[in-house]
């Protein structure tokens, strides 16, 4: 464990704190529930569904912390967050003290708090998990208390920045990766300016994940933030397009980082995959999401399908099939090819879907569509699967059973099947060494790519992963930046 | 930025603005087309760029007044704000000096030909245009056309100026008179159509600027996918312009229905 680490866990209060109550009454507390709508209200409304805990119920969930010698949660977070320090604070009352212990090492704690997949980060390097083999802390939901207490007590605390050393940074993305870096570099001094492409700032937390999931005014919120620590936004600019990478270097950056994401949908290139009715999951997620198209004074429209279908198995299918209920589907329906076990998707989200009375289809694979003489899909042939050997990446590979399809009718479906990086940055900028699957090489250690001055992270070296890693890689790539441009000055 | 600097009807339908636009004017290429927003709760709709001023900083754009959004757009006044604009987005014409190039515009799409009849003409080409619409009025930017024009020939319809019939005769006229190298056609998708046909027929390469539904203009949705060649293709990324004689017309004319109600 790190010198700092140590020093803060022997602070007195946290001494104290330890004392109070034995560890044996501690893990003897069973885990918080999460408040959330109930599941017939919720289908009809794009509102959150988590509704986040009360103080009490959070201080509550706080006594279970252990407030580890060897705090192994952290080693599961991608930001390491200083998870018992900021746990310790929620258990003295201190909510804003926890707020900004958030803050120290994470930009978007309010988002993260919502969307990662805790189950398989910090929640299972928990001591519970590992040692107690009983729930884990539920360190998620204490994230998301603190970050959202702190934002309705209107008492944002913005973290120190240190003083200005003129030296211009460029981000291309205004994603988890590229804010996550942005707030590391502004903190250590750096002139930052973000480049976004679309009209409106957050990536993914804009266009992807839905109103019900994570709320936009927090996306706003912890932007607003950035912007109070001085990071400078510029939306509508492509860099590659807009503007060069020549230009950047003419206007006196010294480092570009590259977050620019995983945007391009992947389609399964079948028989009648571009009827009417059937789209990528961007597609339909920006038109509900950032376009509002639910909304009937947004000038943009988004199909209202009774029998949608969804193929896919992972967060993003999820938020699509969610979504197409709440537009009034009676009938949707997620199509995947493995069983529900193999789903990427987060064990909560397949509740929830559950609960707001989603059709899961496994072992279900697409063939073919057909559709009526104007085009607008009518049915889908499927063709069943079971689970063969397992593949190179572990999970079970899906085989075809011969013979077996059956029709389907829908009148929407939307085609969740992965995403591929963005080309545009390693087509338009000299000196990238790219991946036969289009993602950019980095050294994982720094982030840093081939060309010295410009380092990436994120999707657009991961493929499509999740927010947290984007950050984790964000962090990353700020620490080895500023150590390379220190040496540069020398 | 994107502040209206000039205004003028071209028809009773078809408005060209001069927008401050400094970076795109800059790095923009003929062939490029903008995504541009009005409003809070505006939708993201493409133009192609007709012209631009670097030392003036801005971009032309003509727009036909069709539906809801390019309404809104054509209100705007002198000195208003476009509320987003993006760009320059696609890939650029592929100019080079071919020999005979004959561009077949229709209506708006008269516009969106200049800049690439500009630069086939600086590379070197013998640049005989052929404008096509319904009627005389709808005959847009003839002035400018001619000026980068060895040839102009305009159809219309009902034949109220120039000749009377479709662009497929004009075109046909002078295929059947010279040796033609490249056509290239920005119009209404039947038109393209009936264009492309013409031109398999007599072997005479040509290309199409494609004109589908897009939504980011940027690749990330594929709102704008086409079939060329067989295969699945973006618009926005991809083109906008294709071999013509590989795109299938009928599929983007069907999903080109897809939001009408």
């Amino acid at each position: 464990m790190s010198e700092y680490l140590k020093a803060e866990r022997a602070q007195e209060w946290r001494e104290a704190l330890r004392k109070s109550i034995k560890n044996k009454d501690r893990i003897a507390i069973a885990r918080v529930k999460m408040p959330e709508v109930d599941p017939a209200l919720r289908s009809r409304t794009y509102d959150e569904v988590n509704l986040g805990l009360t103080s009490k119920l959070a201080v509550q969930e706080s006594h279970r912390c252990l407030d580890c010698v060897d705090p192994t949660c952290i080693t599961g977070c991608p930001v390491e967050i200083n998870i018992p320090k900021f746990i310790k604070n929620i258990e003295r009352g201190e909510f804003l003290e926890a707020a900004k212990t958030l803050k120290e090492t994470s930009a978007l704690p309010a988002v993260c708090g919502r969307v990662c997949p805790q189950e398989r980060q910090c929640e299972s390097r928990c001591f519970y998990t590992l040692k107690l083999k009983k729930e884990p802390v539920a360190i998620g939901h204490l994230e998301r208390f603190a970050a959202d207490y702190e934002r309705m007590s209107g008492n944002i605390s913005v973290p120190e920045t240190a003083p200005a050393n003129g030296i211009r940074i460029a981000v291309v993305g205004s994603g988890p990766a590229g804010l996550a870096f942005a707030g590391d570099m502004v903190k250590l001094g750096y002139d930052v300016t973000v480049f976004e492409a679309l009209h409106e700032l957050g990536g993914v937390l804009r266009y992807g994940i839905p109103e019900f999931r994570l709320p936009n005014e927090i996306v706003d919120v912890e932007i607003d933030g950035l912007k109070k620590m001085g990071v400078k936004f510029e939306t509508n600019c492509i860099v590659g397009k807009t503007i060069s990478q020549e230009d950047l270097k003419a206007e006196g950056f010294k480092g570009i980082f590259v977050g620019s994401g995983a945007g391009l949908p992947n389609f399964m290139n079948i028989p009648g995959e571009n009827l009417i009715g059937i789209m990528s999951c961007n597609e339909y997620l920006t038109r509900v999401n950032l376009m509002q198209a639910a909304d009937p004074e947004s000038d943009t429209p988004v199909y209202k399908g009774k029998k949608v279908a969804v193929v896919g198995g992972g967060n993003t299918a999820m938020d699509a099939v969610r979504t197409a209920r709440r537009l009034g589907a009676e009938r949707a329906m997620i199509i995947y090819r493995r069983s529900e076990e193999e789903m990427p998707a987060r064990v909560e989200e397949i509740k929830h879907a559950k609960e707001e009375g989603i059709e899961f289809h496994t072992l279900h694979n697409p063939l073919r569509y057909e559709g009526d003489e104007q085009g607008h899909v009518q049915r889908m042939l499927l063709q069943r699967m079971e689970l063969g050997a397992p593949d190179p990446s572990g999970r079970r590979r899906p085989v075809a059973i011969e013979g077996e399809t059956t029709w389907l009718e829908v009148d929407e479906v939307i085609v969740s099947v992965g995403v591929s990086p963005n080309p545009l940055i390693p087509q338009s900028f000299d000196g990238m060494e790219v991946t036969s699957w289009g993602t950019i090489v980095v050294n994982s250690d720094t982030m840093q790519t081939a060309d010295e001055m410009i380092f990436a992270g994120g999707d657009i070296v991961r493929g499509g992963a999740t927010v947290i890693l984007a950050m984790g890689d964000g962090r990353k790539a700020a620490k080895a930046m500023d150590r390379y441009l220190a040496d540069m000055m020398i | 930025m994107n502040k209206i600097v000039s205004k003028e009807y071209l028809s009773d339908r078809v408005v060209k603005f001069e927008v401050e636009a400094p970076l795109i004017s800059k790095s923009r290429k003929a062939g490029h087309f903008v995504i541009v927003r009005v409003g809070k709760k505006g939708e993201r709709v493409p133009y192609t760029i007709a012209d631009a001023d670097v030392k003036k900083g801005t971009i032309t754009l003509v727009i036909q007044k069709v539906g809801k959004s390019s309404q809104k757009v054509c209100e705007l006044k002198v000195g208003d704000y476009i509320t987003d604009m993006v760009g320059p987005l696609g890939k650029a014409t592929h100019v080079e000096n071919f020999g005979t190039v004959v561009c077949a515009g229709g209506g708006v799409g008269i516009a969106p030909m200049l800049p690439i009849m500009r630069a086939m003409k600086e590379a070197g080409n013998r640049v005989i245009s052929v404008l096509a619409a319904r009627t005389k009025g709808f005959i847009i930017l003839e002035e400018q056309v001619r000026e980068h024009s060895d040839e102009v020939i305009i159809m219309t319809d009902d034949g109220s100026y120039g000749n009377k019939g479709l662009i497929t005769a004009g075109v046909e006229k002078v295929i059947q008179r010279e040796k033609v190298d490249l056509c290239v056609t920005i119009g209404p998708a039947i038109m393209m159509k009936f264009v492309s046909e013409l031109t398999k027929k007599h072997d005479v390469p040509t290309v199409a600027s494609l004109n589908t539904i897009m939504v980011d203009g940027t690749g990330m949705c594929g709102a704008c996918r086409v079939t060329v060649g067989g295969q699945t293709r973006f618009v926005c990324v991809d083109g906008p312009e294709f071999d013509a004689h590989q795109v299938d017309f009928n599929e983007m004319l069907m999903r080109l229905k897809a939001y009408d109600r």
